[in-house]
């Protein structure tokens, strides 16, 4: 099945069999590999991506549902070569250990934000807890999403100014 | 932004600063490549393992369905291993296996193939003949010796440690004596049981072969693990084996010895088919495969003084080792080594055994033995505190080691001793004294609690291990004034590359811009020994310090007046050609440890920490929620306080989901839940609030002023302070793990119903 999609802004197209996941259509022909796939049954979020601005999980979607569809992983999150202020909150504040669930944790935290640029801790815990990670024990993510939400506030701020 | 030509004195110290990640951009970014996100190799096939379903068998034959179309398939059996042994300890078990079956999931044969959904079928299209054996899966069962499955008494380990009255020629009577004269004897049974994991990225490996031999690359912890198994099994010469680390999605153990097997077998179809082979196992092959923390069972008995002076301990240690010996005999070692917690005791009698059972090997994970006898220790004194009537927070301050203290082991503690400062802040931090003092709230069907654990690991391999491991680790001066480490220690996400970067950086007086450190390859870097025991930053990290000292001084050495360390080291360069500085690890020189009698200075120091945890036990579900977690632990010296802080954290939420929720299900020899989805690990909505004070009581042989090995420390109180805060909220002790809702349900009305009667 032919399927157009639009890719982190970018317009796309694959061919695959309509059961085909979305993940293994970004890991594999459209080449991005920074969606990662934990446990390909939708428990640990390392694969979530926007789908229509959306956060899903990618291994759970049929890539036959997504003609038309614009997705943006975890490689569109940088603005021109710049770190995103999230993920560079990520990298500095111990968001980050060994990596992997990073880039779903990234799309999970992103939406909240989206929704909701002041969180309290409980609201950061509930947005990230589809998200998986063994390393942290999710303290300095929660840090790491606060930082970036108070970063993101002042930055607003300032250009309402 | 690069100051490397600045001359070197004007830069500020970076060693205890939180300097961004070295790969935190690459993460967040979604550019690392782990081994799954390195492109395809021409002509790549993917690599799939056939396994036992029987856990104990005669395997008669490995047999191919003829109606299958295996044109395009590779298949390795047995017969295509040159070396049939995976390199470890002890040789006994098979890279694939040959004429026995000795677990449920063990490697038969592999295929491989370019098509990835043929690849499942002829999987499928291999049947195994395997005429069934009776298998044994308890490890009290085992030691019974019943049926034998392993060796003559299915026996693989056993250690004795012994200190007073047990050293005496009639040591066990005498100890017994001794035991019986104390004012309160208090005997115990604890166990805990298996614990995956669960690092988020799956194992997986990509081998090939060309003129210059064989390579693997992968996720792993230990390169030259990857190597002594190759050369084994392959028969090469080392210079044509190169293992290289890809970067790793976690690891905690479950990648130390494991990924030689899935090397060996993907490099087994590469050689075979003349293809670069692909090995990925997904969540449930990984969960069913790969090895687990060692159960245990320990027996405790103590005496003491009716004010709480601790005196005898008697402790009989059982690991579970599963079929093969792997790593057990080191783990049961470092459980033992353990066993007598932080604690002063005059005479001791600890004792350790491993056994078979036909489960999967079990491995290296995170504490290595050392959970498993602090879970002991650590509700044996909740126990001992009870009969007294005292407070066990009190009993722990009461007879913590403290200088010139011996150990279990007759180690004499000398310097860098912080565990009466971290019992001071976490419970001042946590309010556990009043807390404890005012009892449970219960509020509606709600009963909360806070609880305490006292511990300290061992940093480093054990005894004479690091001696006779002589790690190495290797700086290069470069152009610029830029400065390479290599080593073959491994960033598994603990920061690694980061922390040996500023410790480079300090060490050379350079900045950490002018630093970088080589991708872990066997080709590129010396063994530096392996990434486990919390060993890299305090053992591996000295060295580098050391290295790195070694190359500023050269540079120092002819440096001219007003002359930039780059313009400096480039002339050296220029003048004496390649500059590299090669460090040996040299234990300190006092290190005496008696392998025979397991006596002396089994570790040269040790990392120190106490947890209190405060929980709340739903008294209808019995679920349990940590609602807060305080830690003090002294490190030493803090590289990098917040990652530093993140180990500490990260490795206090495996022990909480190893208390809670994380429990491996058997049925026959068999996992019956091998997913995450049913194998339950902590959310962000399930982890408390982590509330951590680093303690430092620097280490004089550690690097940077003085830092210790915390990599494991944080898993072994966690449970233990977990267990003892829910004895104070609904009032059941609980000394087998875990503290499901079913098991606390059945321990409370098993409490409830003895205390009618």
């Amino acid at each position: 099945m032919k399927v157009a999609l639009k890719v982190n802004g970018v317009q796309r197209h694959v061919d695959m069999a309509p059961l085909a996941r979305l993940l293994d259509a970004l890991r594999g022909p459209l080449g991005l590999t920074g969606t990662k796939e934990g446990c390909g049954e939708g428990e640990c979020g390392s694969c979530a991506v926007f789908l229509d601005g959306v956060p899903v999980n990618a291994c759970l979607v049929p890539i036959g549902q997504c003609d038309g569809c614009e997705v943006v992983t975890v490689e569109g999150l940088a603005a021109a070569g710049h770190l995103a202020p999230l993920q560079a909150c990520m990298a500095e504040h111990g968001g980050a250990q060994c990596g992997i669930c990073t880039p779903g944790m990234l799309i999970a935290a992103e939406a909240l934000l989206r929704r909701n640029p002041d969180p309290t801790p409980v609201e950061v815990r509930t947005a990230i807890a589809g998200n998986l990670c063994r390393c942290t024990g999710y303290e300095r993510i929660v840090q790491s999403v606060l930082h970036a939400a108070h970063e993101l506030r002042s930055t607003e701020k300032g250009a309402a100014e | 932004m690069h100051d490397a030509n600045k001359p070197r004195d004007t830069r500020a110290p970076v060693v205890g600063e939180n300097v961004t990640r070295l790969d935190g951009a690459a993460k967040v970014t979604g550019v690392a490549r782990y081994v799954d996100d390195l492109p395809a190799m021409p002509g790549e096939l993917h690599g799939a393992t056939v396994r036992s379903p029987l856990p104990r068998g005669v395997l008669r034959a490995v047999m191919l369905d003829p109606s299958f179309d295996w044109s395009d398939v590779t298949v390795v059996t047995a017969k295509d291993v040159p070396d049939n042994v995976v390199q470890l300890i002890v040789d006994d078990q098979p890279v694939l296996a040959a004429e026995r079956v000795n677990h449920r999931y063990e490697p038969v044969a592999l295929v491989a193939c370019a098509d990835k959904a043929k690849l499942a079928r002829a999987v499928a299209a291999v049947t195994l003949d395997i005429e069934p054996l009776p298998a044994v899966f308890d490890a009290e069962e085992s030691l019974l010796g019943r049926t034998v499955i392993w060796g003559e008494s299915n026996v693989q380990n056993r250690y004795l440690i012994t200190k007073g009255a047990a050293d005496a020629d009639d040591g066990e009577a005498a100890f017994e004596a001794a035991l019986r004269a104390c004012d309160v004897v208090v005997r115990g049974e604890y166990s805990t049981h298996h614990q995956e994991q669960l690092y988020i990225e799956t194992n997986g490996m990509v081998a090939w072969w060309d003129d210059d031999g064989v390579h693997a690359t992968g996720s792993l912890q230990c390169p030259y693990y990857v190597h002594k198994a190759f050369k084994r099994c392959f028969h090469l010469e080392p210079e044509q084996i190169h293992i290289t680390q890809a970067v790793t999605g976690g690891g905690f153990g479950g990648k130390e010895e494991y990924p030689s097997l899935i090397a060996m077998h993907a490099a087994l179809l590469a050689k075979k088919s003349g293809r670069p082979v692909r090995m990925i196992y997904d969540r449930v092959e990984d969960f069913e495969a790969t090895t687990k923390r060692h159960p245990s069972r320990c027996i405790v008995e103590t005496g003491c003084d009716a004010d709480g002076t601790l005196r005898a301990l008697k402790m009989r240690v059982l690991m579970d080792a599963g079929a093969y010996v792997t790593l057990s005999p080191v783990v049961l070692s470092r459980g033992v080594l353990h066993a007598g917690g932080c604690y002063r005791w005059r005479d001791v009698r600890i004792e350790g055994v491993s056994v078979a059972t036909n489960t999967p090997p079990n491995g290296a994970f995170r504490g290595f033995g050392a959970p498993q006898t602090t879970w002991a220790i650590e509700r044996h004194l909740d126990a001992v505190a009870r009969r007294l009537g005292i407070d066990a927070g009190e009993l722990k301050r009461k007879n913590l080691l403290a200088e010139g203290d011996s150990t279990a082991t007759s180690q004499v503690l000398h310097g860098s001793i912080g565990g009466a400062e971290c019992v001071e802040k976490a419970f001042a931090a946590s309010d556990y004294v009043a807390k404890r003092r005012r009892g449970p709230i219960v509020e509606g069907r709600k009963a909360r609690g806070i609880g305490c654990s006292v511990f300290m690991h061992g940093g480093g391999f054990t005894g004479s291990g690091e001696r006779m491991l002589k790690g190495k680790v290797a700086v290069d001066l470069l152009l610029g004034g830029r400065l390479e480490v290599r080593s073959a220690s491994t960033d598994i996400g603990q920061g690694t590359e980061t922390i040996f970067a500023q410790i480079a950086a300090d060490a050379a007086g350079v900045s950490i811009s002018a630093v970088s450190v080589a991708v872990p390859s066997t080709t590129r870097v010396p063994d530096s020994g392996p990434t486990v025991a919390s060993r890299t930053v305090m053992v591996v990290g000295s060295i580098v310090e050391r290295a790195a000292r070694e190359i500023a001084e050269r540079v120092e050495a002819v440096r001219r007046a007003g002359e930039s360390f780059a313009a400096a080291g480039d002339r050296l360069l220029a003048q004496e050609g390649p500059q590299t500085a090669l460090v040996q690890y040299e234990p300190p020189a006092w290190v005496n440890w008696d392998d025979k009698r397991y006596k002396g200075d089994a570790y040269p120091v040790y990392a120190w920490m106490v947890d209190v945890a405060e929980v709340e036990v739903d008294l209808d579900t019995f679920e349990t929620r940590v609602l807060e977690f305080w830690s003090a632990a002294d490190v030493g010296k803090a590289i990098h306080p917040l990652m530093c802080k993140g180990q500490l954290e990260g490795g206090s939420l495996q022990a909480i989901g190893w208390a809670l929720s994380e429990e491996v299900v058997w049925k026959d020899g068999a996992i019956v839940n091998p997913r995450m989805t049913n194998y339950i690990i902590p959310t962000a909505l399930d982890a408390p609030p982590f509330h951590t004070i680093l303690v430092e009581a620097p280490y004089a042989h550690g690097p940077g002023g003085g830092a210790k090995g915390i990599g494991e420390l944080p898993m072994d109180g966690g449970a233990s302070a977990v267990a003892a805060a829910v004895e104070h909220a609904i009032g059941v002790a609980i000394d087998h793990l875990p503290l499901t809702p079913e098991r606390l349900f059945a321990a409370w009305a098993r409490s409830n119903s003895e205390a009618a009667q």
